[in-house]
């Protein structure tokens, strides 16, 4: 279609930010206490990825499976779509993404949570994902009904995602290009719908890239 | 009080009220009259559509963004009250798209509610890139509206406009629609536009105009007039940051002369007092905002120095 280059981006934005919060609100009331089996699911996450070593690997990889299977069905097709026809792509691209962590993380065993790595960065991501993450919807004007948990909702899922991937021994890029396109969508829709978190995701992204980077062997940086 | 609207040809005053008020008498015989011919101070101000001299209300209701609400039941509710009311208020057209996600379905649900209002202009749009889709979408829209057929269909943002337009006029012909337009927003294609206008027999064009955005005033809507094509007016607001942007500054004395209690009157007024203009299509999710915006189709309209005026003291805020 030679006109979509005749669209802005806030063309894009096909619903307020009201829709957007009632939405949640909507998701919540109908999928409890999913929230709080995620909340547990968050944290032997983050136990496990603190311990580290070559078992932890895979068993993390297919929480994490299972958590963008979630999202991709109950959040994506079941309620976003609702409002917004770009949400089956959205779908779709979350269950590549539990694809590949389910092929890459578990299957192939290339998840290999390293004790020795530079931790804290990636450690901090996924405790801010768990259990920071849904109250900085507070600070949005969100009521903790409209508030977006680890496991069940997008955006902490990613955060919690990429975290996990910068304790990865090797990470593979692979992995982690779904979850920083997310970022960049969803800090998109919140810069036009101008929410007070706005910048999150798009700095959680940034974060993660220089991590990355920083923790390459200068070898790889010069080649 | 006579029913006022602007005047073409207004009276030199050189005082501002005088002049405003000589223009008001001059307002028999122009295109913009009050419902039921004669003036009166709280008749709806119709507009003729050029094509079949049918009138419409000045002010009608948008859905973009606004009643995109999915299957939230609350909102929906809220979205058919707003319906109620601009129904209650006088307000004909109502436009939507296939663009505009739950919109159409939000807009169904509201008319069902309502009883499907005999006074409803449905005005809607056909957004897809595959010509050969474009019949099945008109279809699925008028389902989801829940009427026998739409009053007027558009080429939404000219998308797949060569093979859409004769599959609107086919229809238009075949007794299975009444108006044909095109449309565009926020400056897209004008020229294209301005192309389109000149070389087909349409009914409706819709385009973005308001007190900042005005581009169309130089061409697009002399055009209208010379072509006997009727003009809707999405983005009257600016989506909301118009009114955010002035509402801050307090209402100039002058808005009380076109008995405006509102930046939103003041902006509507503007729009819709261009002797092109049939119609504006502002949209909201608010009862409180919907009276507003009809209160614009009410009363005193500006004449061409107030509407310089209006402009000046926009654009200076």
């Amino acid at each position: 279609m030679s006109e979509w280059w005749t669209y802005r981006l806030s063309s894009f934005l096909l619903f307020s930010p009201r829709t957007w919060f009632r939405l949640h609100e909507l998701y919540n009331a109908e999928i409890w206490p999913a929230q709080v089996a995620a909340l547990v699911l968050g944290l032997a996450l983050f136990v496990l990825a603190r311990r580290g070593g070559g078992r932890s690997g895979p068993v993390v990889a297919l929480l994490l499976a299972a958590c963008w299977l979630w999202v991709a069905w109950a959040f994506h097709l079941r309620r976003y779509a609702t409002i917004n026809f770009a949400a089956t792509w959205f779908a779709a691209a979350f269950a590549v993404q539990a694809v590949l962590l389910i092929a890459i993380g578990a299957v192939r065993g290339r998840l290999v949570l390293d004790a020795n790595a530079w931790r804290r960065p990636g450690l901090w991501l996924i405790a801010f994902a768990v259990l920071v993450q849904p109250v900085t919807g507070l600070l949005a004007g969100r009521s903790l009904l409209q508030s977006e948990y680890f496991g069940v909702a997008p955006d902490p899922t990613a955060t919690a995602t990429l975290g996990v991937l910068l304790l990865g021994r090797r990470p593979s890029p692979l992995l982690m290009v779904i979850p920083l396109l997310w970022c960049v969508v969803s800090g998109a829709f919140a810069w036009m719908m101008r929410t007070p978190d706005m910048l999150l995701m798009p700095m959680v992204a940034l974060m993660t890239l220089a991590v990355a980077i920083a923790r390459r062997p200068p070898a790889a940086r010069v080649a | 009080m006579r029913m006022a609207s602007r005047s073409d040809s207004p009276a030199i005053s050189p005082h501002p009220r005088r002049r405003f008020l000589g223009a008001l008498a001059a307002a028999a015989g122009s295109a913009l009259l009050p419902e039921g011919g004669l003036a009166q101070n709280a008749t709806l101000v119709t507009r003729a559509i050029p094509s079949t001299g049918e009138r419409l209300p000045v002010v009608g209701l948008g859905s973009w963004i606004t009643f995109n609400v999915g299957d939230d039941r609350v909102a929906r509710d809220a979205c058919a009250d707003v319906m109620r009311n601009f129904f209650a208020a006088g307000g004909r057209i109502l436009d939507s798209s296939p663009m505009y996600g739950s919109s159409q379905a939000v807009i169904g649900y509201g008319l069902a509610r309502l009883g499907m209002p005999a006074t409803l202009f449905s005005a809607e749009k056909v957004w897809i890139a595959a010509a050969s889709r474009g019949t099945a979408q008109v279809e699925e829209s008028r389902t989801r509206w829940g009427v026998s057929r739409f009053d007027l269909l558009q080429v939404h943002n000219l998308l797949a406009w060569q093979d859409h337009l004769p599959m609107l006029f086919a229809m238009k012909q075949a007794g299975r629609l009444r108006y044909v337009g095109i449309t565009t927003s926020e400056g897209r294609r004008h020229r294209d536009v301005e192309q389109i206008m000149a070389r087909h027999p349409l009914d409706f064009v819709q385009v973005t105009y308001n007190p900042v955005d005005r581009e169309v005033e130089a061409r697009i809507l002399p055009l209208a007039r010379e072509r006997g094509i009727g003009v809707i007016v999405n983005r009257p607001f600016r989506q909301g940051a118009l009114i955010d942007a002035v509402a801050r500054h307090p209402l100039p004395a002058w808005a009380a002369d076109l008995g405006c209690t509102s930046w939103a009157q003041v902006l509507l007024k503007f729009v819709v007092s261009h002797p092109a203009v049939t119609c504006a299509i502002p949209a909201t999710t608010r009862v409180a905002h919907v009276r507003e915006n009809m209160g614009a189709a009410r009363g005193a309209m500006p004449d061409e120095a107030m509407r310089r005026r209006i402009v000046a003291h926009v654009e200076r805020l």
